[in-house]
């Protein structure tokens, strides 16, 4: 009688394990379709003067080099907005404030603001950076625009960040005189640091991929130079994707390049994941723990 | 003079009443052990002496606490500057993720001293009160987690040393430790009481028996006696405490 129970165990136990690993397996499967879909056909389109030429003939031809230059330029300076204000405010939430009524209103706002749909934060950008601001359509607005949706990530990574560093080096801290500040800026943000670039490298995969947010903030169709100043319009990969797949002069002809514009932006993402986690390990080295 | 003193201290965490109405002084340059079953509110005692309840949500706090006769509670009180002159010492070994110099340094560096020479002398001065200078002077630059839990520990009161404070709080400060090291905490306690006060939490009897002149038993929160230690030991006046001690409960 038992050992049909044993049996029986082992048997379910098997198939939950078959189960599970057939799923991950799956999940694992799909990523790489998706990598092989994107470099088979891609990888024609790549070239020197595909990544360094502009767009010519009604862009069937030529490069796209502005719109990495955009995209560049967009991921950088919306990071130059979300990143220093998210660590700033996450360091608010999580160091200055008190558990209690404010801390929770905090918390849910920032919850709430990374589930709304990235079209909303374009409509917003436009109503508030480029017709109430008056910024125009120009990268600044773009970037303005792409860093309020980066916010809630920044400063979420950054809160668990500073969370995951233990008390008692706060307590040694304040313990030896240490005012809060110099508490935090000498010792508890040195020991999250590895953990708050993750944050960083979140938040650029997020927003170099986002097309709503610069539709009506930044993007241009098409431009014939590159952007001057701030407050001039810049073309970007995901945009330029959508265009020559749904409404260029020739779509059927802009298919590789729109595979290879996919797979420049796949792989920027790729880099810039690569080097952050480069610098999370050298700073995750500097601060060691046992 | 007594060193510390509290009057009728009562301190809550929200409705819990984690301490009640304790009173009881410390002479100067002597070693208090505060000792009690787990929850009875020692380590919270002890925290009231640098303050570090205040780091809590929701504590409240009445009656006095004296240092040097003063208040320290008092509203023109800077947390900041009590805290240099009562430093503490935890249960965990907890040394900065920095070099061995940098740790003991550090007290003096957030209270503006950056004169290399002066934190030279005042680093050199400390690691040896706290019998570790022999062990690290040829690698001060190295990190402090590449030391051992006991070394850990003692670079950790060579820190709390180095900001020259009167009183050292220690949360059972070897409880982490092997039994060498542990040992050479205790001896350590022992000739730092010729410059300091002491108050050490432990939840090692014999140890309280060692290190300290004068024990305090607490129980649920209260201060159930206090006394020298010989007399605690020997001969206490309270059927708990001579129930603790001999191991019949905690």
């Amino acid at each position: 009688m038992s050992s049909t129970i044993a049996s029986r165990k082992r048997r379910n136990e098997q198939i939950a394990f078959w189960l599970f690993r057939l799923l991950s397996f799956g999940v694992v499967a799909i990523l790489f379709y998706i990598l092989y879909f994107l470099v088979s056909n891609g990888i024609k389109a790549i070239s020197w003067e595909f990544i360094t030429q502009m767009p010519e003939d009604g862009m069937t031809k030529g490069g796209i080099y502005p719109a990495i230059i955009g995209t560049l330029y967009l991921v950088a300076g919306s990071m130059i907005f979300a990143f220093p204000i998210g660590v700033a405010s996450a360091i608010y939430i999580n160091e200055y404030t008190k558990d209690g009524v404010l801390k929770k209103i905090i918390k849910q706002m920032t919850n709430n603001l990374a589930g709304i749909p990235s079209i909303i934060f374009g409509l917003f950008g436009m109503a508030l950076f480029v017709n109430q601001l008056k910024f125009g359509d120009s990268i600044l607005a773009g970037s303005l625009t792409l860093g309020l949706l980066a916010l809630p990530v920044v400063i979420r990574t950054t809160e668990e960040a500073l969370k995951a560093v233990p008390d008692t080096f706060r307590q040694a801290s304040l313990g030896l005189g240490a005012s809060k500040w110099q508490t935090t800026s000498k010792v508890v943000i040195p020991i999250a640091f590895p953990n708050i670039i993750t944050g960083l490298i979140l938040s650029i995969g997020r927003v170099s991929g986002e097309t709503a947010p610069i539709l009506f903030t930044v993007a241009a169709y098409f431009l014939p130079k590159l952007p001057q100043s701030i407050f001039d319009q810049v073309m970007a990969l995901p945009y330029h994707l959508y265009v020559i797949t749904t409404s260029g002069t020739n779509v059927a002809e802009s298919r590789p390049m729109a595979y290879g514009t996919a797979l420049v932006l796949i792989v920027i993402v790729l880099i810039a994941n690569l080097l952050a986690n480069a610098l999370r390990k050298y700073f995750g080295k500097k601060v060691k723990m046992n | 003079m007594n060193k510390l003193e509290s009057i009728d201290l009562n301190l809550y965490y929200s409705d819990f009443h984690a301490l009640k109405n304790v009173s009881m002084a410390v002479k100067a340059n002597t070693v208090a052990a505060l000792i009690g079953p787990s929850g009875c509110g020692k380590s919270t005692y002890l925290r009231t002496f640098n303050r570090m309840n205040d780091l809590i949500d929701n504590v409240k706090i009445d009656g006095g606490v004296l240092l040097d006769g003063k208040d320290i509670y008092d509203k023109a009180v800077v947390t900041d500057e009590l805290r240099k002159q009562v430093g503490m010492v935890f249960q965990k070994p907890n040394p900065f993720p920095k070099s061995i110099y940098e740790n003991v340094a550090y007290g003096l560096r957030v209270n503006g001293i950056n004169n290399k020479k002066i934190l030279d002398e005042s680093v050199e001065k400390s690691l040896q009160q706290s019998a570790l200078w022999d062990e690290v002077k040829d690698k001060l630059k190295k990190s402090a987690f590449e030391l051992s839990g006991g070394q850990q520990q003692r670079l950790c009161i060579a820190r709390a040393l180095a900001i020259e404070p009167t009183v050292i709080l220690m949360d059972e400060p070897a409880s982490a430790l092997d039994p060498i090291s542990t040992s050479k905490i205790e001896e350590l306690i022992y000739e730092l009481k010729k410059k300091y006060t002491i108050v050490i939490v432990t939840h090692n009897m014999q140890q309280a028996g060692r290190v300290s002149d004068y024990t305090a038993f607490f129980y649920m929160g209260s201060l159930i006696e206090y006394g020298e230690t010989k007399e605690i030991f020997t001969n206490p006046k309270n059927q708990q405490t001579q129930n603790y001690i001999t191991g019949r409960f905690g």
